[in-house]
Formats: C-alpha cells, sequence, structure tokens
C-alpha cells in the first residue's frame, strides 16, 4: 500500500497541486489568468464529453443501463444524506446546509479524471463510458440541494424556472452533455481525427490537467486561512463524508457489475465534491448560505484529500469488494 | 454646448450577478449600460463573492426617477446576501435625449 500511496503522492497533478499550494503560501504573486484557467476547464470537460460520447457510441444499452441507475441513486442519495447530516449532527443553517450538501452531492471533474488515471496507473482497466456517468452525477445533486434549501428559504425575485435555467445552462452541463451528444453523433472515423488532441489518455490532455490543477493548488492555498473559520465539524464532514460516498459508490458501481476500476472511479465521483458547477448555483440560488463554508470545504480540504488519500482508499474498497464478490 | 442633467448610477457587484442586474436595469427602464470588470475589496472582504471571477461595474446614465427606481429595487433585492454596493451622482451629457 505505502508503494501505491507514494506513486500517488509523486504523481505530476499531486505535485503541481503541492507547487500551487506553496506558492500561496510562500505569497508569490504567481496565478494563471484566469481566462487560461477557464480555456482550461473548457478544454477538459469538451474533452471528457467527447471521449465518452464516442464510447458510449459502441456501449451497449444493457451494459450501460445498470451502472446509469446507481449513478442517478448515488445522486439522489449523497445530498440528501449530506444535508441530514450537516443539519442535525453539524447544525447549520438550512441554506449553509443545503448550499454544503449541493456541492458534496454534484461532482468534480477533476477528481474524476484523477481517479482514472489512479486506476489505469494500478493497471485496472476502466470501462469507456464512464464519462456518461460523470455528466449523470453533475446536476441532480445539485438540484435537489438547492430544491431542499429553497423550499424552506424563499429566494425573492427568482423564478423557479430561471434558476433551472441557470444551473443546466452552465458551462459544466454545455460542455459534458453537448460533448456527450457531439461524440456520439461523430462517429469512430471523425474521432479518430480528433483524438490526439482529446484524447484523456494523451500528453497534451494530461499536461492542460496539470497546468488546471496548478492553479486549483493556488485557489486552494487561498483558502488555507479559512479553515479556522470553517470549524472542527465541517473539517471533519469534508474528509468523513466523502469517505461514506466513496465507499456506497464503489460497492453500487461494484453491484452494478462495473470493473475494479470502474466502481473505484464511480466511489471517487460520490465521494468528489463540486468547484466549478456548484458555486456559481449555489451563490446565485442560496445567497444566505456562506460561501466560506462551502469553498472551503470542498476546494481546500475535500479535494486534496480525494486526491491523495481517497482515491487510492476506494481502489482499495473496490478491490476487496469484487474480491468478495467473486468468492 | 447644451447639456442635460442626469444621474450617473453605479453598481459593482460580484461577477455572478451580472445578467441578473443588467437584465434588471433594463426592466426599470435604463436604455443602455456599461459593464467593466473589476477589482477590489470591502466591508465584506475580497471572499464574499469568491466564485471565481472579477468583480463587475456596471455604469447607467438615467433620469433620477429612474435611478431612484432602480436604487430601491437593487437594495431590496441584493443588499442582504450579496456583495453588492451602488452610488448615485450628477452629470451632464450632451444628447440628452438618448437616455430617457
Amino acid at each position: 500500500m505505502s508503494d501505491v500511496l507514494r506513486q500517488n503522492l509523486l504523481s505530476p497533478v499531486a505535485l503541481a497541486f503541492a507547487l500551487g499550494v506553496t506558492a500561496k503560501l510562500i505569497r508569490s504573486e504567481f496565478s494563471l489568468p484566469k481566462d487560461v484557467y477557464a480555456g482550461l476547464a473548457a478544454y477538459l470537460l469538451l474533452a471528457l464529453g467527447l471521449k465518452g460520447g464516442a464510447e458510449l457510441a459502441h456501449a451497449s444499452f444493457s451494459v450501460v443501463a445498470l451502472p446509469a441507475a446507481a449513478t442517478l441513486a448515488l445522486g439522489v442519495v449523497t445530498p440528501l444524506l449530506s444535508y441530514f447530516v450537516l443539519r442535525v449532527l453539524g447544525r447549520f443553517s438550512i441554506p449553509d446546509a443545503a448550499g454544503i450538501a449541493a456541492h458534496y452531492g454534484s461532482v468534480s471533474a477533476v477528481t474524476f479524471i484523477a481517479a482514472q488515471n489512479f486506476a489505469k496507473a494500478m493497471g485496472a482497466e476502466v470501462e469507456g463510458f464512464l464519462p456518461t456517468l460523470l455528466t449523470l452525477l453533475e446536476s441532480p445533486g445539485i438540484h435537489i440541494a438547492l430544491a431542499l434549501g429553497a423550499l424552506k428559504v424563499a429566494t425573492p425575485g427568482r423564478s423557479r424556472s430561471s434558476v433551472l435555467h441557470e444551473v443546466l445552462t452552465a458551462r459544466t452541463m454545455v460542455l459534458l452533455v453537448g460533448g456527450l451528444a457531439v461524440g456520439f453523433l461523430m462517429g469512430e472515423h471523425n474521432w479518430a481525427s480528433i483524438e490526439g488532441f482529446f484524447d484523456s489518455k494523451g500528453a497534451i490532455f494530461k499536461g492542460a490537467l496539470t497546468l488546471f490543477i496548478l492553479e486549483m493548488g493556488i485557489l486552494a492555498g487561498s483558502r488555507l486561512s479559512d479553515l479556522k473559520k470553517v470549524g472542527p465539524f465541517l473539517f471533519g464532514f469534508a474528509i468523513l463524508m466523502p469517505v461514506v460516498h466513496g465507499a456506497l459508490g464503489a460497492a453500487l458501481g461494484t453491484l452494478a457489475g462495473l470493473s475494479v476500476g470502474g466502481a473505484a472511479v464511480l466511489g471517487a465521483m460520490a465521494a468528489s465534491a463540486s468547484y466549478i458547477a456548484a458555486p456559481p448555483a449555489v451563490r446565485m440560488t442560496l445567497p444566505e448560505a456562506n460561501p466560506t463554508f462551502y469553498l472551503t470545504a470542498a476546494l481546500a480540504i475535500t479535494f486534496p484529500f480525494n486526491l491523495l488519500l481517497g482515491i487510492p482508499l476506494y481502489f482499495g474498497v473496490s478491490r476487496w469488494l469484487h474480491a468478495l464478490v467473486t468468492t | 454646448m447644451n447639456t442635460v442633467p442626469l444621474k450617473l448610477l453605479t453598481i459593482i457587484a460580484e461577477p455572478i450577478l451580472e445578467t441578473r442586474l443588467t437584465a434588471d436595469l433594463k426592466e426599470m427602464g435604463a436604455s443602455g449600460f456599461t459593464v467593466t470588470e473589476s477589482r477590489g475589496e470591502g466591508s465584506r472582504g475580497i471572499r464574499a463573492g469568491e466564485v471565481p471571477g472579477s468583480g463587475i461595474r456596471i455604469e447607467t446614465v438615467v433620469t433620477e426617477e429612474v435611478s431612484g427606481r432602480i436604487l430601491d429595487f437593487v437594495a431590496r433585492h441584493y443588499f442582504p446576501s450579496y456583495a453588492v454596493i451602488a452610488f448615485v451622482s450628477a452629470v451632464d451629457v450632451v444628447r440628452g435625449d438618448k437616455y430617457v
């Protein structure tokens, strides 16, 4: 296991993240221009969508159906569980609990990519249609949690449909779902012509990911001073809730027939907290929720935890579950 | 040159509010507006709206009546929970009919 950890800690993404945090700690003025950051995010999301769509085009419905159902179940259970834990055990206000739950019910695409890379580095195959599951998990969690919050707290002057429009047309949805559709429609031949640029196994993709994570390290580093403000409960929540969600995801993935790698990646998806799609949606719909709570928890605690320790853990759980099922 | 006294209404807000605020302005009678990206720090700290992105500064030239209406609306809907400030200054503009 220590070999696995070392390999994970010394991966380019983990080191780039550490470099970003360090840059912030030594008060370097460096940060990626925000348009570059937005451009890299668009590239990564579109690449995931395209690849997923191309793979989906030659996956049979029966293979995808059960994992898709498992993913939707996770999308419903994780925000509700998070909300309940935050509200009842953590005694957070309704908007705060719903805002944080929206982040933990949704998914981090970068964590997904890191988990996929980790599984492949461990020699495990990962089903090609998993990006489809990523898109399925992306929005239900946000909507469920926001609905929970909005039911209890009236948002002034915003109709439900305009909020829905804002969430559904957010760039992550457009790029992921749009990419899936484009990848699905374009066919094997056309995918081959752009695969070199968009392939998530390729050097271009991994390089872009490394740059993107460098900036995430900087963003996380700038939140380190907020760690004191989130309090011990939320700190513990940001580590333990992902472990629970991750185990649940790996278990449901295993039951749904995913491979060791696939179930581990689904676990990492369920464990991850969104920080691209969820924050603007929560800010717009539940402005009373304190952004320091959800941004710090998702970005400065859960993301690095998953990246460094969580992913190997979910992989271990998945392997153990598969051994259990086959014997 | 003939100038007309009007009001310059400036709203500085967190970026996610851009679409909403500009729609609100037009709905309440502003004939146009200018949005610029901005940076700064205020009583809520630089973090309050820190969903990534710069702040925005929206400027619009309107009649006194419209500026009052917009200020009321912004105060009611956005001041409680968002990082937003708004202020009005007196300006003299040429081609005053463009703004009413």
